[in-house]
């Protein structure tokens, strides 16, 4: 649990600054790299590769629904679409960064076992 | 080995939907890229601190500081000592509004749309450039380029937008740009001529030559003249009949010997929209409450988002002007200044014309003309496409103009290959110079320095309103139009034979025009120019004569007018059409009989309603919904046996409205009234009890029983939509009143894209309002804050600042622009 928690956290964290420089695909190597490093199970791995680069989304996009984004989201969330519900398009992009965190997480994970029991 | 099998499939994974989230799959956006909040969509939101009060910007290339006024609809107010500071500040505040849409726009005039959405535009990008469009840009720019003023004009302009561009970093590329996934490119001064082109297009691209041909060949020159006739039975000129020439006229071209073209098959597609027009109205000061004259403008356009036009008060050496700007063109196109204001509608002269051709052989590199095989000119078009090779399309030019429809052509003798050529007035540069006309009207002060602006404004011709301060009204339709001798390009012409080319210019000094006439106002509304006594041969089909009939009624009652006045007018719904033809519908409409109990009930519930109706095309109004689907039809059933493609094999049109009306209230004996197809003999009553019951019918499938559901707002369903038609960034079914035949001329895509009224007085006070917002940022307030406004009939008054440190209640930003 500890594991996951810390993986998260530094997935989280890193992912938020590397993105203010570098294209939002950097999550692919940061969560295979820490995941490699940190080790720990393939589902805790996933885990926080799913919440943490997810949440590097989540956070700062619900920010800019709030302040100044909202109208423009609602009109992206029609034309999508997803109901005009700008919301779902906080929850549906973090999905995908989350998504893509989490399995170059699990990758790393495995990776390392597989790399351990050689 | 196998162990590492788990990892690279989970990495694989990871790999492949990056990848396919950060590229454009088919039409759906490259949605990594453009949902991330650090660098996607997200950024693009505005907030107050985004449009500080104060600031100062740091632009390179600017000579002094230039101070500018932002007031509460986000219009700024650019003051610059010097005019390349000025055109280079409107350059860079446009674009920081409406950059992508300029520039899309360009690239529709350009034909370069497949660059950006790939192989699906690439058909219409052949079709833009066969057309010659960017041909006649690259034409009007050198001739703009040649003259000193519009070349500074051009490039400060230019250099301000690409002033902007160049600040931008990816993550803050207008959300289109995004969402299509493609950069902004620098802006040259050949967009802004392309722009020009655009317009010219969407005002003077339509033809109906070789539809009228295939009618003559049909019909005869008897039937044709009958049924299309040059002048209209019911008129009211732009320029009222009587005025006297004050010029002695040329001679006009000896008429050739008539030509039988090719019947063809031939198809004009993409053609712009025929209801595309405008209002203009002036009244002189006998009129007025203040004694000064008042203007009005309102042009039709189709209505889109970001809005077609963008307000901006221009203040610089020997000019103070405001007025509405065309996004990537500088200077103001509909505006005022502290003495005079001007407007425009479009001229429906006819200045594009269609030569048949005779090639050699079937290599194209020679055609018949003047008694010898003279050389085809070929031009290779290279169409960049995103995603495939570029694509290379070879263009046939002649003396005459391009080959737009070149392979797709059929013809019904397979013997003779035809082909045609086009003349148009857009692809003519020589003396023309319409930025020069229009920066010279911003600066104008007088009737005689609006007559010196015009001289050398070519293309898409325009009925320029004009009144001062001083007292003047005047109108003239303005451009450059071909010498014709009558009816010349009314049919395709014989590309062969030199008698039927262009022989020349009626001279700018010798266009309709009229200065303070007698009745004490000048209108326009798209109809024909000039009556019967002017000298020159413009063309035949004109708009009906509906909206400038009732605008001129109006006007000749008024006395005291205030600008109020004139915004009632604007806002006018009252249908011409309706009252000349459904009283005589109305009484000539067989009993009810035969069908079952619930259509007669709706019958004679539609009968009633329609014989208390005042031809108001009002919002809720059902009566205009019933009456203008039965007209509609009733003019189908009257002419689709005759003149529809389905009935004849041929590509024809039917004859205007005007004619169409006289016929029906005029020759109850007519034999086109029969409908051929059948074996029985149609008469009046007949087609308009079939198309009461078809428009009962069907309006009663949309809707439901007859009653509220009906209303005119809801069949006529007003929408503004984006200009890339995205779901969501526009405003469908608008509930507001008007019809495409009053002066308040809302359609389901079209409309009043401008309401303006100016009153002269001192100082001079301005109203207008646009049907969306200053900012084309989706993400903004301002993106379409006037449209609740423009809904109701509601104008602005307009912030016209003397000095940039004026104060007023409406202001709420002063930006400085420094070196």
């Amino acid at each position: 649990m500890k594991s996951f928690f810390i993986l998260f956290l530094l997935i989280f964290v890193l992912a938020s600054l590397a993105q203010l420089v570098l294209p939002w695909w950097v999550v692919l190597p940061l969560c295979l790299g820490l995941a490699a490093w940190r080790g720990g199970s393939a589902g805790a791995a996933f885990g926080a590769g799913l919440l943490g680069a997810a949440l590097s989304w989540w956070l700062p996009a619900a920010w800019l629904n709030l302040h100044g984004a909202g109208l423009l989201a609602g009109r992206v969330a029609t034309l999508l679409p997803l109901g005009g519900n700008s919301w779902r398009l906080v929850l549906l992009g973090g999905l995908l960064a989350g998504l893509v965190g989490g399995l170059a997480a699990l990758a790393g994970a495995w990776g390392r076992a597989a790399a351990a029991s050689q | 080995m196998l162990r590492w099998l788990k990892p690279l499939l989970a990495l694989l994974s990871a790999v492949v939907l990056a990848w396919v989230l950060n590229t454009q799959q088919g039409q759906v956006p490259p949605l990594g890229r453009l949902l991330s909040p650090y660098s996607g969509f997200w950024q693009n939101g505005e907030t107050a601190a985004d449009f500080p009060a104060r600031q100062t910007l740091r632009l390179p290339g600017l000579h002094q500081t230039v101070r500018v006024r932002f007031d509460d609809r986000r219009v700024p107010h650019i003051f610059a000592e010097n005019d390349h500071d000025l055109y280079y500040a409107q350059g860079y505040l446009t674009a920081r509004d409406r950059l992508w849409q300029m520039e899309f726009m360009t690239r529709v005039a350009a034909g370069r749309i497949s660059e950006v959405v790939g192989e699906r535009a690439l058909e219409y990008d052949r079709f833009q450039r066969r057309m010659g469009l960017p041909f006649g840009a690259e034409n009007s720019l050198r001739e703009m380029l040649k003259n000193d003023t519009t070349r500074l004009v051009l490039e400060s302009y230019s250099a301000g937008v690409n002033a902007y561009i160049s600040q931008l970093s990816p993550k803050e590329y207008p959300f289109e740009y995004k969402l299509l996934d493609y950069a902004p490119e620098p802006w040259q001064p050949l967009k802004c001529a392309l722009l020009l082109k655009l317009m010219a297009w969407d005002l003077s691209g339509r033809s109906d030559d070789l539809r009228l041909s295939n009618v003559l060949s049909k019909y005869g020159p008897d039937v044709t003249r009958d049924l299309f006739p040059d002048f209209p039975f019911r008129a009211d000129p732009v320029v009222p009949e009587g005025t006297p020439l004050d010029f002695k006229p040329l001679a006009v071209p000896p008429v050739p010997a008539p030509f039988a073209a090719a019947v063809s098959g031939l198809e004009p597609s993409r053609e712009p929209d025929a209801e595309l027009g405008s209002n203009n109205f002036a009244l002189a000061g006998s009129r007025t409450a203040s004694g000064r004259p008042l203007l009005a403008n309102d042009p039709h356009l189709q209505l889109n988002l970001p809005s077609i036009w963008y307000q901006v008060q221009l203040h610089g050496p020997g000019q103070n002007v405001y007025g509405v700007t065309i996004p990537g063109a500088p200077a103001v196109i509909i505006g005022f200044n502290t003495d005079v204001a001007w407007g425009v509608t479009n001229v429906g002269g006819d200045v594009l014309d269609w030569y048949q051709l005779k090639f050699k052989d079937a290599r194209r590199r020679e055609y018949w003309h003047d008694g010898r095989w003279k050389p085809v000119r070929r031009v290779v078009e290279r169409i960049a496409v995103r995603g495939r090779p570029d694509q290379l399309d070879t263009v046939l030019y002649t003396h005459h103009g391009p080959v737009v429809y070149d392979h797709d052509e059929k013809t019904f003798n397979a013997q003779t290959p035809v082909r045609h050529a086009l003349r148009w007035t857009a692809h003519e540069a020589a003396g023309a110079n319409e930025v020069l006309a229009f920066v010279k009207l911003n600066h104008a002060r007088n009737y005689q320095d609006y007559d010196r602006a015009l001289r050398t404004y070519a293309s898409p011709a325009q009925n320029f309103i004009f009144a001062s301060r001083s007292g003047d009204v005047a109108i003239r339709p303005n451009g450059r139009f071909p010498l014709k001798y009558a009816e010349q390009g009314k049919f395709i012409l014989d590309g062969s034979d030199p008698r039927q080319d262009w022989q020349g210019w009626i001279p700018m000094s010798q266009t309709p025009r009229v200065l303070n006439p007698a009745r004490g106002y000048v209108s326009s509304a798209n109809q024909h120019s000039a009556g019967p006594g002017y000298p020159y041969y413009l063309g035949w089909d004109y708009a009906p004569w509906d909206r400038a009939h009732r605008i001129n009624q109006q006007l000749s009652h008024m006395r005291r007018a205030t600008a109020d006045t004139l915004r009632v007018l604007q806002n006018d719904n009252l249908g011409l059409n309706a009252q000349l033809m459904l009283p005589w519908m109305l009484a000539h409409l067989p009993a009810v009989s035969g069908n079952p109990a619930a259509d007669i009930a709706t019958t004679l519930a539609a009968r009633r309603a329609l014989a208390r109706w005042r031809y108001h095309y009002a919002a809720e109004a059902v009566e205009a919904t019933i009456f203008e689907l039965w007209y509609q039809d009733l003019v189908r059933r009257l002419w689709e046996d005759d003149f529809g493609k389905a009935a004849t094999g041929l590509e024809m049109r039917f004859p205007a409205r005007d004619r169409t009306n006289q016929l029906l209230l005029a020759e109850p004996r007519s034999p086109w009234l029969d409908d051929r197809r059948t074996p029985q003999k149609e008469t009046a009553p007949d087609l308009l009890a079939a198309s009461l019951q078809f428009a009962l019918d069907s309006l009663t499938r949309k809707f439901g029983p007859l009653g509220p559901k009906w209303a005119w707002a809801n069949q006529k369903s007003t929408d503004i939509n984006h200009l890339a038609q995205l779901p969501g960034f526009g405003h469908q079914d608008i509930a507001c009143g008007g019809s495409p035949g009053s002066v308040n001329a809302t359609g389901p895509r079209n409309g009043p894209s401008w309401r303006m009224v100016v009153d002269l007085s001192t100082p001079v006070r301005a109203y207008g309002i646009f049907p969306g917002g200053q900012s084309g940022n989706p993400a903004s307030a301002h993106y379409d804050d006037m449209l609740e406004s423009w809904r109701t009939g509601k104008l602005d008054e307009l912030v016209f600042l003397q000095a940039a440190d004026e104060n007023h209640p409406r202001l709420q930003a002063a930006w400085r622009l420094e070196q």
